[in-house]
């Protein structure tokens, strides 16, 4: 590519789109002290929420909590603006307790831009980006569609749904990125002749109504927690919820008049080529898909306190808009709805996360990298996650200090990265707790004990902080000590406190943790028969206890945790020609060569390698005698 | 630390078998099955030393005598400490040695396991790498067409079968837990419960179908026990006698068990008298008496002779009811009234009721001596032992029995946390692990099939 020197501006590090994961990428580079540029085709559209206002949710919960423990914005974003906070799956266990709320979607965007805007080293520009420049094929810099150069010595790409992006409503289709933005046309053939192998995806979006259309009486209320909890480890304000969601059903009527049109359903009349989300399907699809279902349900989510606008989550669609109507109007509660926003699918370009590695930066384009949607994934938190993880590394390598990786075992985040740079995706990938082998160590309430040491590290969570999580980290291991050495006595009054709780009485001694560790029984509870209990903060007594009851599957995931990094940390050197290994599969061989992972343990994980595959990995490595050289800066 | 093993030698009669212990925990696994004869701990051995000893059972009791090889690391085949123990050749004493290396902390090796230990210890040159790549790509093939062979066959249906079962539970926990907002069905504690129970009393028949099969391959370890002087010897010659072919001398265990194999249609006994069952003051018939005890709670077929010419004695129903409870738990047990020619007492069958209605009992009436009553008694044990029916094309072998064994023990913690009230993230990790296990079988992963099964079989999402 031509390279014009007449830079108007130069920076250290370019990020394009700023949307959840741009934001994260920017803050990231700039706090660790690179100068960076942040481009976004709409000033008014930085951290846009197009899809549902809310944050968290199962898994994606736990992604926001890990981005606040490595240093992010999201969860300090998200905690100030927010208009209703659960946690999902209480009684379901610890591991699986998942914290969402509901946003504020105007003041979500506000809070972002403004904290952008007084971000040191951090520049915030509208202006479309069209090309990445290149110097001798190496990257230095962009050009927007104004003709503007753009120095920098690294750049990444979150373009979201952007990307030559385009509206479907039924039969009607046009250019468009999200929320009625300009799409990025031009970013795509640049990206191509650079190597980028892109595709498309596609996703969707319900329709917007006016609030005074809604009878609310005929739908159910839901509320929020009466004590919340805050996204953010550092926040400890006392948080009220301002609004209630409704819950609606769907009906035989419904179902009728969207089979009726289901012919013109973009999605159905061939129309999209783009891959959708399994986890999020259309209206259209549910009831095509599970006709055996008689309802579905869908959330009345209000958009915002200074707008009459509401989300009606679980009927995305790409019907016509009168069809949108027509089915809208079937549903109790909602006959004489008023569509604000008309539900429609959009699709776009995005990469083969496949050609990333776990820095995410391009495997054949240095200092080019890649996050969010562009990657294959789907949700805001999941692309604030990669972008949080392509700006430190971004960072990170310019400074020349070495990348973080995050394992599998270490948190969802890299659960997640590992899943989209070794297996990659065939369709929006979403975080999902069950795709996490390690449920039980990953858990929400202790993201910060995993990860903040590794944000510290890496420069993101100051030195106070640091000694805060120490200061926590000793406090728990001493009171997980402590009452495993209490004695308990088999007294009358013990004894009539199990029967109350409906569990077996004492006869001889026992300790503390012993009781603990029945299900029916908790720490706080058993407080009045623990008479040297000392004063202790509730996120401590809760790590405490959880330590103790579940000590004994925490220590069976600890093992798989250690046999998976034994293979992790044999390293692959990178410029392997794996057709040349012998004794390798040429299926094994062709697949390697494609993915070109950083382990052992990596290549394990990959479809098409199996175990004798690995095996002769194993032995290859040792042949070349390169198994002693550790992997890097693997965290957790 | 962990440690792998297996058998070294040719897994078939011969004077010698070497089972090989490897890795960090391979010394601590040796010593809790090997005691050398003069004291000395097998801790403090040194490398490239051997002791003369015995192997040990779960009770202290002598298997065989042997002798240890002490290899420390890196000075050893695979590069990690290796213990050999080299022992008499016998299949069933080297098995059970391999076995009590397993239940000691051992895993199964898997083949070519120590040669590649061996080589990513960097114990081979490049050149006997190259080869041992060869074969290991070679072994990946065979594995893989064996894969693909059993996936018709009749043990992949089944694993197959049970993992669907655990796959769908799984399925069913992720999308409750996942999509908390759905109006997904309940997970009912009783269907999962059901669900978990009835897969291990799958995987318990499939681990009864391979006790079944090793007893077919390597013979089925009987005992001939009653009160001295009911006919035992006598019995033993008969059966001898008459056998079609005596297949093989094996030393016992003991001198002072005499074992001798036999056969009687398709199956083979591996047949020792004992000496008589008493109580006595005598040490050594003590130490005879201990060890017959013993040998009656390894053998397969319990063949109880008693003096149908004579009252029972004490001693008699001593034996009859602790037969008769082994019975009742599953134990292959033949009662024979013998003498049969002089006549028997009426009081040998109420005696014998109690036992006779046990499933895997039965009573007959033989002369020893004229021979009369041997086909029934003979026709009877083929019965008890070739019967594994739908279930002879079936092929376990140690490694799968290790999966299996993983799996069920799973399983059973899974119910256990569940019935005490568990949460259910924490009883997932034990269903799983079970998964996971069975998977290892068929060569699946676990975590992908569980989000396929999500998204295949849920209505999920905004």
């Amino acid at each position: 590519m031509q390279t014009d020197n007449n830079y108007i501006a130069k920076f250290d590090i370019a990020v394009v789109g700023a949307g959840h994961a741009g934001c994260e990428a920017a803050f990231a580079a700039a706090r660790l002290g690179l100068k960076t540029a942040l481009f976004t085709i709409s000033l008014d559209a930085v951290a846009n929420m197009p899809c549902n206002p809310s944050i968290g949710g199962t898994a994606k919960g736990h992604l926001v909590r890990e981005i606040d423990a490595l240093g992010g914005e999201m969860g300090k974003a998200a905690d100030a603006t927010f208009l209703q906070s659960r946690i999902l799956n209480r009684g379901k266990g610890p591991a699986v307790h998942s914290l969402r709320v509901q946003s504020d979607r105007v003041k979500y965007h506000a809070y972002m831009k403004s904290a952008v805007e007084h971000t040191e080293n951090l520049y915030l520009k509208q202006d479309e980006i069209t090309d990445i420049l290149t110097d001798g094929g190496k990257i230095c810099g962009v050009r927007s569609k104004l003709g503007s150069n753009y120095a920098a010595k690294a750049v990444i790409i979150a373009g979201g749904t952007y990307l030559k992006g385009k509206v479907f409503v039924g039969g009607v289709s046009y250019e468009s990125g999200p929320d009625s933005t300009l799409p990025a046309n031009l970013l795509s053939n640049s990206l191509t002749e650079l190597g980028v192998e892109l595709r498309r995806f596609k996703t969707g979006t319900p329709c917007r109504i006016h609030r005074r259309s809604i009878d609310f009486s005929k739908l159910e209320k839901q509320d929020g927690d009466e004590e919340i909890t805050p996204f953010s480890f550092e926040n400890h304000e006392k948080l009220e919820n301002k609004i209630s969601c409704y819950i609606g059903y769907t009906n035989a009527e419904t179902h009728k008049v969207i089979l009726e049109n289901i012919h013109r359903s973009a999605m159905y009349s061939g129309k999209i080529e783009g891959v959708g989300p399994r986890y999020c399907p259309s209206i259209e699809d549910k009831v095509k898909r599970f006709s055996d279902k008689p309802r579905h349900q869908l959330f009345i989510e209000p958009m915002g306190l200074d707008t009459e606008e509401c989300y009606v989550q679980g009927m995305s669609s790409s019907l016509p808009e009168e069809v949108q109507l027509k089915f809208m109007r079937t549903i109790k509660g909602l006959e004489h709805v008023e569509i604000m926003r008309n539900a429609y699918a959009i699709e776009y370009d995005c990469c083969d996360p496949t050609q990333l590695l776990p820095t995410l930066e391009f495997k054949n384009i240095a200092n080019l990298y890649g996050a969010g949607q562009f990657n294959g994934t789907s949700g805001y938190e999941e692309a604030a996650a990669q972008g949080l993880v392509a700006g430190i590394n971004a960072a990170l390598k310019i400074k020349g200090e070495p990348p973080m990786v995050l394992d599998r075992a270490s948190s969802y985040i890299g659960t997640l990265i590992d899943d989209l740079v070794t297996k990659g995706c065939q369709d929006p990938y979403r975080m999902l707790t069950s795709r996490s082998e390690y449920r039980l160590l990953l858990r929400q309430d202790n993201a910060d004990l995993r990860l903040t040491e590794t944000g510290h590290r890496v420069g993101l969570i100051s030195d106070e902080r640091y000694a805060r999580l120490l200061e926590k980290k000793r406090l728990i291991e001493q009171e997980t000590e402590r009452i495993k050495h209490v004695n308990i006595a088999p007294t009358a009054e013990i004894n009539s406190y199990l029967e109350s709780q409906g569990t077996e009485r004492l006869s001889t001694g026992i300790k503390l943790s012993q009781l603990i560790k029945r299900p029916e029984l908790s720490y706080d509870g058993l407080a009045p028969f623990d008479k040297e209990r000392p004063e202790l903060p509730k996120e401590v007594r809760e790590q405490a206890e959880l330590n103790v009851k579940y000590e004994g599957y925490i220590a069976i995931q600890q093992q798989q945790v250690q046999a998976m990094r034994k293979l992790e940390k044999k390293a692959l050197p990178a410029d392997t020609d794996y057709t040349k290994v012998r004794g390798l599969r040429l299926e094994a061989a062709e697949k390697l060569n494609k993915i070109r992972p950083l382990s052992v343990g990596q290549a394990s994980r990959i479809s098409g390698v199996n175990p004798a595959d690995v095996n002769v990995l194993l032995i290859w490595l040792s042949a070349y005698g390169k198994n002693e050289k550790d992997n890097g800066e693997t965290n957790g | 630390m962990s440690a792998i093993c297996a058998v070294s030698t040719p897994l078939a009669e011969g004077a010698i078998s070497v089972i090989r212990i490897s890795g960090g925990s391979a010394l601590t696994v040796a010593a809790k099955v090997f005691k050398p004869a003069g004291g000395k701990s097998v801790a403090d051995m040194a490398g490239y030393t051997c002791a003369y000893g015995y192997v040990v059972d779960g009770e202290g009791a002598r298997v065989d005598d042997a002798v240890l090889t002490v290899f420390r690391a890196p000075h050893s085949y695979t590069g990690e400490d290796v213990a050999e123990i080299s022992c008499h050749g016998g299949l069933y004493v080297t098995k059970k040695i391999l076995r009590l290396c397993c239940e000691n902390g051992a895993k199964p090796a898997e083949r070519g396991e120590f040669t590649k230990l061996a080589f990513i210890n960097g114990k081979l040159s490049l050149t006997q790498a190259e080869a041992v790549m060869d074969v290991i790509s070679a072994q990946g093939e065979l594995t893989l067409h064996s894969a693909n062979l059993a996936r018709g066959g009749e043990l992949f249906r089944r694993i197959d079968g049970i993992k669907s079962g655990l796959i769908k539970l799984l399925g069913e926990l992720s999308a409750w837990v996942d999509y908390p907002e759905e109006e997904l069905p309940e997970v009912e504690d009783a269907a999962m419960a059901q669900t978990l129970s009835d897969s291990a009393a799958q995987i318990k028949r499939l681990l009864a179908v391979y006790n079944n099969g090793m007893l077919l391959r390597q013979g089925v370890p009987a005992v001939i026990v009653g009160r001295p002087n009911v006919g035992k010897s006598t019995l033993m010659n008969l059966l001898l006698g008459y056998g079609r072919a005596i297949v093989t001398d094996i030393a016992g265990t003991t001198r002072d068990i005499i074992e001798e194999s036999v056969r009687l249609g398709d199956v083979t006994l591996r047949l020792s008298d004992t000496a008589g069952i008493r109580e006595t003051e005598d040490e050594v018939e003590k130490i005879g008496v201990e060890l017959a005890r013993r040998r009656l709670d390894e053998s397969a077929l319990i063949i109880a002779v008693f003096d149908g010419s004579s009252q029972p004695a004490a001693e008699d129903t001593e034996l009859i009811s602790a037969l008769a409870e082994r019975a009742a738990r599953g134990g292959r047990v033949i009662a024979l009234i013998n003498k049969s020619d002089k006549g028997v007492q009426s009081e040998w069958r109420g005696a014998l009721g109690e036992f006779e209605s046990a499933e895997n009992g039965a009573v007959f009436e033989i002369s020893a001596k004229s021979g009369e009553g041997r086909e029934l008694l003979e026709r009877r044990i083929c019965e008890m032992f070739s019967a594994a029916g739908d279930d002879s094309d079936i092929f376990v072998n140690e490694r799968q029995k290790y999966c299996l064994e993983r799996a069920l023990e799973n399983l059973q913690a899974a119910l256990g946390a569940q019935q005490i009230g568990v949460t259910l993230d924490a009883v997932t990790i034990s269903i799983g692990e079970a998964a996971a296990a069975l998977s290892e079988l068929t060569g699946e992963r676990i975590t992908e099939t569980v989000v396929d099964e999500v998204f295949s079989k849920f209505c999920v999402g905004k």
